[in-house]
């Protein structure tokens, strides 16, 4: 396989498929609550696609990516609440203009920090930059000590716990444990009929494959063959003569950045943001949707977290008492049996019985040139 | 923020959220003796020890209903044959867990971490199934009601005294055991030079499982004695779990004696902090300056100095 071109030709297929998949397949047999839903697991790929950078490439196992989530979702959605809280939307309040939630917690003018989120250009460049600087200064802070590994999880684990409490106890400022909901329009337009969600749809599939292809980029230039390097002999890169922080740095604040991208869109999908997606367990709950699809495969993030999501859904329907045993079996299943999730599946058993099938002959078995079992990340 | 109290005031303040702080300090002080022993002497990340805590909590419940039901006379005394369950329990789930889970995953740090919280998931299932979704809360025997007068203004209450006590008792155990027993010997060769310590004859294998059971029997203890202080419901080992890593990651995850400091340092300052703001923020600040001082030293309070 030559590494150095951009994509491979296997790798067109798939990402054809893929988009064949999310463009025609799902919009034609689903009606719109269901792309509704699958809008919504979407948002949570582009966590997963940063993790497959940040994780399965780096090495580093963030805990905390529903920080930069719940960070581009926010501001997203303060965006979208100012927009809902008009002068004429909120006559009835005792200070008319400001969010309902300042309203009932006796807040009369709008903090300094909500004003700038007036424009929608701030906005798009606050959904980026603040999660990219907050990622910039952890990594910076953790990674130029040489904290990694097991250390680096617990301290994202502990910011994501922090940001949590800070977003409830805040109320007035933040909309407490409720979120932020009610968001109306997005410049005018309005975010929840029908049509709008399928609108809505498209576009977060057109950014979805935008990232897809930053990530392609990523993982085919010399970076992401340093960021291996890196994950499996840090120290004879770090003799090398490579800045191992630097690198280590950047694969965070990509993961961080497709995170809070994601975050804004499921503002703008699911119509509010909540607590709920910052904390501890969503965030660790993400990391096993990169786990099921495969934490070395692009492509298998996003099918992992489809794939997840549905089983969610469908089994907390039906069987909410077995959806925790499910999920905690399939944490358990995936570390265990399948460390290279679905693709690894994919990979080492399907594809090559296709080929065997069509006749083309593989040069040789194995589905990528690494993978997680033996060659684990050193310490 | 302290203009309106007095010097007298302020005196007591501080004692009774000193001692209010204690007692936190017992909670974290249990809970993170037996994560120092799996995470700081082993490295592996048990993100269900929550779940263990919550199962001696639980072994309590149900010993503490037995005693009422059949041996009322005897009731004043069930705590102890409840602690001593409770850690069995824990234990024996601890060796089964890592028979089966932990003892593949040696090499992968980060994988135990997600598997654990898979078990931890199931293990919070498996409890609600079982025990309900609501809290229980056992009933405490007659002698540990009240609380003891120290002066006119300063009040303790007995069962926090009784559960300092109980830390104590453990903590000298565990150090006893750790460090002067032949089998804690074992452990540190295992966890020092795990080839070597094979060499010279000693079943690493069995070392490793042992360790991990004794980590979660002390949880198992821990819950034990959670259930002295609040009730018990199927998520409450998840709200102690990253608080609890803080504690071993401050403290330096390889020394106890720092374990013990930073649960100290850690729940003096968030409990004095509550009394002047609001719990939530109490809790922010106290993390944040945890975090902070983390990113400044990494290697947390008291660090073995090791060659690596």
């Amino acid at each position: 396989m030559n590494d150095s071109r951009f994509t491979s030709r296997s790798e067109l297929i798939g990402i054809l498929v893929l988009a064949v998949f999310l463009v025609v397949i799902l919009p034609l047999c689903l009606d719109v609550f269901r792309l509704n839903l699958v809008a919504k697991y979407l948002t949570y790929a582009f966590v997963a696609l940063g993790l497959v950078i940040c994780w399965g490439y780096g090495g580093i196992l963030s805990l905390g990516q529903g920080v930069f989530f719940g960070l581009g979702g926010y501001c997203m959605a303060m965006f979208l609440k100012l927009e809902a809280s008009s002068v004429e939307n909120t006559k009835i309040q005792s200070t008319p203009g400001i969010p309902d939630f300042m309203d009932w917690n006796q807040i009369t003018a709008l903090p300094f920090f909500w004003k700038p989120f007036h424009s929608l250009t701030f906005t798009i460049a606050a959904v980026i930059l603040v999660p990219g600087i907050f990622a910039l200064v952890i990594g910076a802070a953790m990674f130029k000590r040489r904290v990694g590994g097991t250390y680096f999880a617990i301290i994202t684990q502990a910011v994501a716990a922090i940001l949590t409490i800070l977003i409830v106890g805040q109320q007035g400022y933040t909309g407490g444990i409720n979120g932020m909901t009610d968001l109306r329009t997005l410049k005018g337009w309005d975010i929840r009929p029908d049509h709008a969600k399928i609108v809505l749809y498209f576009f977060e599939v057109g950014l979805l494959f935008a990232c897809i292809f930053v990530a392609q980029f990523v993982r085919h230039s010399k970076l992401g063959r340093i960021l291996v390097a890196m994950r499996d002999q840090e120290d004879r890169v770090r003799f090398s003569g490579y800045s191992v922080a630097n690198f280590k740095i950047f694969a965070f604040c990509i993961a961080a950045i497709f995170a809070a991208i994601g975050g804004a869109m499921f503002a703008l999908n699911v119509g509010f943001m909540s607590p709920s997606f910052v904390g501890i367990v969503p965030s660790i709950e993400m990391v096993i949707y990169t786990a099921v699809g495969g934490r070395l495969s692009i492509l298998g993030a996003v099918y992992g977290t489809i794939l997840v999501n549905f089983a969610k859904t469908s089994l907390s329907e039906s069987f909410p008492e077995l959806w925790l045993f499910g999920l905690g079996g399939l944490f358990i299943a995936v570390v265990l049996a399948f460390p290279n999730g679905l693709a690894g599946i994919w990979g080492d058993y399907v594809q090559p019985r296709i080929s065997r099938f069509i006749g083309v002959r593989k040069p040789k078995a194995g589905w990528t040139d690494n993978s997680v079992a033996d060659g684990a990340p050193a310490e | 923020m302290f203009g309106d109290y007095s010097i007298g005031d302020l005196g007591s303040i501080f004692v009774m959220q000193g001692f209010a702080g204690l007692i936190l300090f017992s909670v974290y002080v249990l809970m993170a003796l037996g994560l120092a022993i799996i995470f700081g002497q082993m490295g592996v990340i048990n993100m269900a020890h929550g779940e263990f805590m919550i199962l001696g909590a639980y072994v309590t419940w149900m010993t503490s209903n037995l005693f009422q039901t059949y041996l009322p006379g005897l009731f004043s005394g069930y705590f102890f044959l409840a602690m001593i369950l409770a850690f069995f329990a824990s234990g024996a789930l601890g060796m089964l867990v890592e028979w089966v889970l932990i003892r593949h995953l040696y090499k992968r740090p980060l994988d135990t971490l997600l598997a654990t919280w898979g078990l931890s998931l199931m293990l919070q299932q498996a409890y609600r199934s079982i025990f309900g979704a609501r809290e229980v809360g056992v009933e405490l025997p007659q002698w540990m009601l009240g609380s003891l007068r120290v002066t006119d203004s300063i009040e303790v209450p007995i069962n926090g005294v009784f559960v300092m006590g109980l830390t104590v008792l453990i903590t000298i155990g565990v150090a006893y055991v750790m460090f002067m027993s032949r089998w804690g010997r074992q452990v540190r060769a295992v966890v020092q030079n795990r080839i070597m310590a094979g060499a010279v004859g000693i079943n690493t294998a069995k070392v490793d499982r042992y360790t991990f059971a004794l980590g979660c029997g002390i949880a198992g203890v821990a819950g034990s004695a959670f259930t002295m202080i609040g009730s018990t419901g199927p998520t409450s080992g998840q709200l102690y779990i990253v608080d609890t890593f803080l504690v071993v990651v401050f403290g330096g995850a390889a020394s106890l004696l720092g374990t013990i400091a930073s649960a100290f340092s850690i729940s003096q300052t968030q409990s004095t902090l509550e009394f002047f703001m609001s719990g939530s923020m109490a809790k922010v600040l106290t993390l944040l300056a945890v975090v902070g001082i983390l990113m400044l030293r990494p290697q947390g309070l008291f660090a073995l100095k090791v060659r690596k």
